[in-house]
């Protein structure tokens, strides 16, 4: 019995006359990596940042983690982990004064957040490096970090908004190794993406064009749907009917 | 609360590490106090004077002496002809130039008046009045004491003090704006940068997904100035009082207080710049353009307000600056208590209040 962890049903977000997200309906279940895929504009990050309680929606039902994004958005700040295309650490800080910062401000206790440095840092061989500034490590490190201090706090779900972008392919799999690392740990992964390749990686994908979700199963089902080799193949060919109906 | 105090350390990280931000903060203070101090000045000292003396009499003699002992003039050389003043202004030196008429002692002991010609280099005009002011003053002078002997019908005789700054030293006036505009500098543009970092560097979005309150969040971002601008505020104060001898003739808690509302108000005008500005950049722009050049222009700081058009001295009612110079300079070189100065103060406090709120709403708005 699969169990929802994110359900969202007819999620409305408008923005004076403008639709963001047209009625998206959509569950997210435990230990699945779901991938948010979309043309820009389409609305995706929109409904990822009313998923993190970055902002509110117009209307509809939302739950993440079993909390009501209306009422209980503290909650829900506690059970999520964030990362964004943005790097997000601080660059001029060491790789240790940035674990502390991150366990701080989520309240981990001292003892709680020196036990997971020394897991984190070991996990990443990072141990020697602990005092190096974030500005010196190559951007592939500074990823893995990222992702690893985003999971510091142990959140059911983790939301990745265009983790890989700007990275080169070899880093790019090896990120996803980490998540599907944390996938099999039983956290949630929800991770839009540019890259169709990365696609393929996820368990389900939704395709959103024009604010509403044009498309939701696994990729295998997805490429026999639309009778294609790969994603990117899926992909266009959503893209060039939203066109063909305009 | 221990939260809080991870996210001030934070702050403190990026304040100390980097080099620009360490140079704001306490390089440009210093510098500026020192600069403004000692080179704004409406004082004239050792301004170069030429005289053409066509008498050469006692009296001529005596006057001359006394102009040059008096501080404020040397001389630079004699002439000897009427052409020749034409030709020491435009060298440049010269500032001023002294004509004596012919037979000077004698027509004043005849007919009892003599002419002196007093020619000053009005290419900065400020300057050519107040060395025109300092030479007729003087000669009125000596003329007072030598005319006293001779017994006039009737005499006024006015006694002028200056209070609250006896000696006139325009550093006294320079302190109180040089403060009000350094903490307006610290408080309010380093503050809406740092937040515009933030949100630049794409790790705002981190913040507010956390935990973390927004009020936290801005609050922690704004502890670490509140501290460092109370910092400087007591550095400026304590180098105008030992290094310019300005004096504190009020109560230093007031001062203190008022300070710190002062910089509260400009902290919230920071907040508000960054709700505005998406960029460091722009952060940057809108508080140098907003807020320094109001500052120096329409506070009262350098240029009288009561000498400004009617638009502009409406408009200079709405620039914190102007009444925080008010109160420094009551609490400084007055020594009046809160009583003189509550108008003021509840000015502040009203316009902190008004930028908090705008800001607030302004906040709310962008996370809709």
């Amino acid at each position: 019995m699969k169990t929802p962890v994110i359900s969202v049903k007819n999620l409305v977000k408008k923005f004076g006359s403008f639709v963001a997200n047209d009625h998206l309906t959509f569950d997210v279940y435990r230990g699945e990596i779901f991938g948010f895929l979309g043309a820009n504009g389409a609305g995706k990050t929109t409904a990822m940042r009313i998923l993190c309680g970055l902002s509110a929606p117009t209307s509809g039902e939302l739950m993440v983690g079993g909390y009501d994004v209306y009422s209980q958005t503290e909650q829900i700040k506690r059970n999520i982990g964030y990362m964004s295309q943005k790097f997000s650490l601080y660059e001029d800080m060491t790789i240790a004064e940035n674990i502390r910062f991150y366990g701080g401000i989520y309240g981990l206790s001292v003892k709680e957040r020196k036990a997971k440095e020394e897991v984190l840092l070991s996990k990443l061989s990072l141990q020697g490096e602990r005092d190096k500034l974030i500005a010196s490590l190559p951007l592939g490190w500074k990823q893995k970090l990222a992702f690893s201090v985003a999971l510091l706090h142990d959140p059911q779900i983790i939301f990745l908004d265009e983790p890989t972008g700007g990275v080169d392919p070899i880093t790019r799999r090896q990120f996803w190794d980490f998540i599907y690392e944390a996938s099999a740990d039983g956290k949630t992964i929800f991770v839009t993406t540019h890259y169709m390749d990365e696609a393929e990686y996820c368990d389900r994908v939704s395709i959103m064009v024009d604010g509403r979700i044009a498309a939701l199963d696994t990729p295998e089902k997805l490429k026999k749907q639309f009778e294609a080799a790969d994603m990117n193949e899926v992909f266009l060919k959503l893209a060039r009917k939203a066109k063909a109906t305009e | 609360m221990n939260r809080f105090w991870g996210f001030v350390k934070k702050e403190f990280y990026h304040i100390f590490r980097d080099a620009r931000t360490m140079i704001i903060l306490f390089g440009i203070p210093i510098a500026q106090l020192l600069l403004f101090g000692t080179v704004i000045t409406n004082e004239i000292k050792d301004a170069h004077i030429a005289i053409y003396d066509q008498s050469k009499d006692e009296v001529t003699q005596e006057i001359t002496t006394k102009l040059l002992s008096s501080g404020y003039f040397v001389l630079d050389q004699y002439l000897e002809s009427t052409a020749d003043i034409e030709a020491i202004f435009k060298k440049g030196k010269v500032r001023e130039v002294l004509v004596f008429e012919a037979g000077f002692a004698q027509s004043l002991e005849k007919e009892g008046k003599a002419k002196v010609q007093v020619i000053a280099d009005a290419s900065d005009p400020n300057v050519g009045k107040l060395l025109a002011n300092y030479t007729s003053g003087i000669i009125n002078d000596y003329m007072l004491k030598e005319m006293g002997e001779m017994q006039l019908p009737m005499q006024i005789k006015p006694e002028v003090r200056m209070y609250y700054n006896e000696g006139l030293e325009s550093v006294h006036m320079f302190v109180p704006g040089i403060m009000a505009m350094i903490l307006m500098l610290i408080s309010a543009m380093m503050t809406s940068i740092s937040i515009t970092r933030e949100k630049e560097l794409g790790t705002m979005e981190i913040l507010l997904v956390s935990p973390l309150r927004p009020v936290q969040i801005i609050l922690g971002k704004v502890a670490p100035y509140l501290g460092l601008s109370i910092i400087n505020a007591v550095v400026i104060l304590l180098i105008g009082h030992w290094v310019f001898g300005v004096p504190i003739a009020g109560s230093w808690v007031l001062l203190m207080l008022e300070s710190i509302l002062f910089i509260l108000m400009a902290l919230c005008l920071g907040i508000l710049i960054s709700t505005m500005a998406k960029t460091q950049m722009v952060a940057m722009f809108i508080s140098m353009i907003a807020l320094m050049l109001p500052t120096i222009l329409l506070s009262g700081f350098i240029f009288p307000i009561e000498n400004m058009p009617v638009p502009l001295q409406i408009l200079s009612h709405a620039m914190p600056p102007r009444w925080f110079i008010v109160i420094l300079k009551n609490i400084m070189l007055k020594g009046t208590g809160l009583l003189y100065v509550w108008k003021e103060t509840l000015i502040l406090l009203g316009m902190a209040v008004l930028f908090t709120a705008i800001a607030v709403k302004k906040f709310k708005t962008r996370l809709e």
